[in-house]
């Protein structure tokens, strides 16, 4: 790719979404899970299930933050890197994203305060709505801008008038044929990821010895959670797949490496597709399967690339990051279940799992993100799909300034990722305080009980 | 008929958020300008009067400029393409002095002076490249010599007002030390800080023709009178209770921060009847610009209910925030 203003401005959003995307996804997740410790300490009055609140919600401020201030970002870059998609889509893009800000942002950033410094200032009930309202705000937010996205997948209830998109039907555009699994699909991946995030993060204290039986809750948690929602997601994926075939057959035919239309297509587990020869090399197959998995019948026609000639998408790009999400999704499945099950026979101590959750800790952002190029890439060269290409409403700045700025957006997120982890790190290994006092205090206990007992 | 003033609502509603964004991130962009002047303890005092507010305080420009892309998508992108440069900066800005605010106490010790450091420099960057752009809009956002001079000079301005603004917010959140310091750094910036409203004031008309037109014919002269005379009461007002610094304490301690308040109120309505009707200066009219009726319908509602709702909201959470501020913990 050579660097002219399009491909820049392009790798420009792209490299902000992907970096803005991570937080998100760590935020709507934790906020749930957040809102269950709070819920559970509520009802029992166990205090472990505070302590696990107070360490999480720090990291959960950390990333939130981060989220805010990348999305600020997001929200400036459709003007200034795209301001025809804005005059051309504008009249249905702007209202839900100014949804977006006025039902979710607002909620989630004024309740936030509360939630994170109010403990004192609040009663338990009013704490507790403030960390409901910031959950909601979020997953508000998450379906406003994926109603966006889905409308640009697969764009109804519009009419169009000069070129222009003018509105339809609202109920058809929020509502559009593949948001429902869009929108499912992703909050899911939140889960997942935040579940992984927890478990691992807690796994690498356990191992170090930084821990308090807060502690081994929070395992239990995120690995139970990722236990019941790793299938989910598969089912998931595989319905959202099924509606990318009725709507959008280039970027399946992408996906799958069909080169030609056939019935009874072959499954390629790897291979390394060659848009120049048109064909998958050193490919792995397993016969019959892409037909029965899509089309549910041994027999089912899968439209190949050749039907759309000049008009789909890189194949490689799709092919390899859709195996990287569908690959960290098994991957998810047996350690969630193999954590699941030693958690039933209380063996979750085993050194060897406790390490392979540490590895998984960021195994969402992976899947995630391979998700989205999937998703994103796989619909190039639209932007609104059928409707509007994107290199007819790039800004044509100059490529100089361009690439400046993108230096400077991406020094500034690699600084940013690595203080993120790095922080994260130093965190994960101080007993944080109250969590030494509660081991103090459960050891006192112990110490006691066994006195009395002898 | 409904459809006609829609466009007149939406352009209100951007004004106001835009506003409230001066005013309530300025008074904690103002802190983080500050912020190098203090010493260790009163870094963190000064961090936990802001604390709980910076999130939702930012969320107002979010605010302003998804009205401009809901009601008046041509004018965003324009305005967006032009001021691509200071926006970038000032998204850089933004970006690194939110996260510094919160790796600041969580990150090692060793790393805290980095992003107090850090803090200052992105309050910096988006203090001074508001101001460019807000020059620059004023003058219709043309590429030529006195856009820049001008645009230059209310880069220096805005800070010195997000200063002021921050000092009124200490004196209403800080005790003791912190309090004292807050009126020492006042009193050098009132003064500057006025000069520079006061330029711009005579500026503006002098650079803009057309602005000119506007204030300096009769009867409108006089209608516009109650502009710059409430705002030098109110100016008179600040200067004033600097000198008295004994009426900042206990319960009028929030007079220098009305006080300004009312100045960028004032300022505002200065702008927008310069401005209107048009929405960039000379080249693009509310009308011309403004989105369809459907769209511009379907976003009233939200928004006409959505907006007193966070109102309320805000003015809730200052309650519970409300007086000296504490030690912020999440405990
Ligand atoms: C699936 C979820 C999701 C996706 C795809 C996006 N965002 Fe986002 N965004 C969120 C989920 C989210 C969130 C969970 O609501 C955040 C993250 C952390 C946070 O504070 O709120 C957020 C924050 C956030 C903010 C700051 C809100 C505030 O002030 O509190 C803005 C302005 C945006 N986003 C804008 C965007 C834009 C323009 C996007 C697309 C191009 C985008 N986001 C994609
Ligand atoms: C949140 C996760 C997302 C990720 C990781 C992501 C990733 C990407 C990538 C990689 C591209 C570049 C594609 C290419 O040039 O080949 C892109 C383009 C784009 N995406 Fe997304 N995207 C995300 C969400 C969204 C959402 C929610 C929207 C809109 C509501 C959106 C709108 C766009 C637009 C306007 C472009 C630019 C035009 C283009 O190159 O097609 N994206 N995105
Ligand atoms: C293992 C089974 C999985 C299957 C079969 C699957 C399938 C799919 C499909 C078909 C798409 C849509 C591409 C498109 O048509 O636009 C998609 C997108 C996506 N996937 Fe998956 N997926 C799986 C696992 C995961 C996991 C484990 C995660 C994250 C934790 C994830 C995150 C995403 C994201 C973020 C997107 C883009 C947004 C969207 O279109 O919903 N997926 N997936």
């Amino acid at each position: 790719m050579e660097f002219d203003p399009f491909s820049l401005a392009r790798i420009q959003f792209a490299a902000n979404i992907s970096f803005h995307i991570l937080f998100p996804t760590l935020t709507i997740g934790l906020c749930w899970i957040l809102l269950y410790f709070r819920t559970r300490f509520t009802l029992s009055g166990d205090r472990d299930w505070e302590y696990a609140y107070y360490f999480w919600v720090k990291i959960f401020a950390l990333t939130f933050a981060i989220g805010v201030v990348s999305g600020i970002t997001m929200s400036f870059q459709f003007g200034t890197n795209w301001p025809g998609f804005m005059e051309r889509a504008g009249n249905i893009a702007g209202p839900l994203l100014g949804y977006e800000v006025l039902t979710a942002f607002f909620l989630e950033a004024s309740f936030l305060g509360i939630m994170l410094f109010g403990k004192e200032r609040v009663s338990n009930g009013v704490h507790l709505l403030a960390c409901s309202l910031v959950t909601l705000g979020t997953t508000f937010s998450a379906f406003w801008i994926l109603s966006l996205n889905s409308w640009m997948q697969t764009p109804t209830g519009y009419t169009v008038e000069n070129g222009v998109l003018m509105v339809g039907d609202w109920w058809e555009i929020i509502f559009n044929p593949s948001f429902p699994y869009r929108f499912s699909h992703m909050l899911v991946a939140s889960l997942l990821t935040s579940g992984f995030f927890v478990a691992g993060v807690s796994a690498w204290r356990a191992r170090r010895d930084v821990d308090g039986p807060a502690t081994w809750k929070v395992i239990n948690t995120g690995v139970l959670l990722a236990a019941f929602f790793a299938p989910v997601q598969i089912f998931l994926g595989d319905l959202h797949g099924l509606n990318t075939l009725a709507y959008q057959p280039a970027k399946i035919a992408a996906m799958e490496g069909v080169w030609e239309t056939e019935r009874g297509a072959a499954l390629t587990l790897f291979g390394f597709p060659d848009e120049t020869t048109r064909e998958t090399r050193y490919a792995v197959k397993i016969p019959q399967l892409a037909s029965l998995i899509l089309t549910h019948d041994l027999q089912g026609e899968i439209k190949g690339l050749d039907e759309f000639e000049g008009e789909h998408p890189p194949v490689a790009m799709v092919f390899w990051s859709f195996r990287v999400m569908v690959g960290v999704g098994l991957l998810m499945l047996v350690v969630s279940w193999w954590g699941a099950a030693l958690i039933f026979f209380h063996k979750q101590h085993q050194p060897l799992f406790l390490r392979a959750l540490s590895v998984m800790t960021f195994s969402g952002w992976v899947a995630v993100l391979a998700g989205w190029y999937t998703t994103e890439i796989g619909r190039q060269p639209w932007l609104v799909y059928g409707l509007l290409k994107a290199k007819d409403v790039v800004a044509d700045h100059p490529t100089a300034m361009l690439m400046t700025t993108l230096v400077a957006y991406l020094l500034l997120y690699a600084f940013l990722l690595w203080s993120y982890i790095y922080t994260l790190a130093y965190m994960a290994t101080k007993p944080s305080q109250s969590l030494t006092a509660l081991a103090q205090a459960h050891d006192d206990q112990v110490n006691t009980s066994q006195q009395e007992a002898s | 008929m409904m459809e006609q003033w829609l466009p007149l609502f939406f352009v209100s509603v951007m004004g106001l958020a835009l506003l409230v964004y001066i005013i309530l991130d300025g008074y904690d962009l103002g802190i983080g300008l500050l912020l190098p002047l203090a010493d260790d303890t009163q870094k963190d005092q000064m961090i936990a009067a802001i604390g709980p507010f910076w999130d939702a305080n930012e969320t107002w420009i979010v605010l302003g400029v998804g009205v401009l892309l809901i009601a008046f998508p041509r004018a965003h992108g324009i305005i967006l393409t032009e001021l691509y440069l200071p926006v970038t900066i000032m998204l850089i800005g933004l970006v690194l002095r939110g996260v510094s605010f919160d790796f600041r106490v969580k990150a090692h010790s060793d790393y805290k002076g980095l992003w107090n450091r850090l803090f200052f420099i992105g309050s910096l960057l988006a203090a001074t490249s508001q101001g460019w752009m807000l020059g620059s809009y004023i003058m219709g956002l043309r590429a030529n010599g006195i856009t820049y001079v001008f645009a230059f000079f209310i880069a220096l301005a805005l800070p010195a007002l997000y200063i002021m603004l921050g000092c009124g917010w200490l004196f209403i959140k800080a005790e003791g030390d912190l309090h004292a310091r807050a009126i020492y750094w006042a009193r050098q910036t009132v003064l500057p800080m006025g000069l520079g409203i006061f330029l711009i004031s005579i500026a503006t008309p002098i650079a803009s023709a057309a602005i000119a037109a506007k204030w300096f014919s009769l009867p409108a002269a006089i209608g516009l009178l109650p502009i710059p005379v409430t705002t030098f009461m109110a100016f008179s007002s600040i200067y004033w209770a600097l000198q008295h610094p004994a009426v900042l304490q206990g319960r009028n301690s929030w007079l220098v921060f009305a006080g300004l308040v009312t100045i960028c109120l004032m300022s505002a309505l200065g702008l927008a009847y310069s401005i209107y009707p048009d929405i960039i200066i000379n080249r693009l009219t509310i009308e011309e610009t403004a989105s369809s009726a459907a769209s511009l319908r379907f976003a009233f509602w939200g928004t006409a209910i959505a907006v007193p709702m966070i109102g309320v909201y805000t003015f809730y959470i200052y309650r519970i925030f409300g007086g000296k501020a504490r030690a912020l913990s999440y405990e």
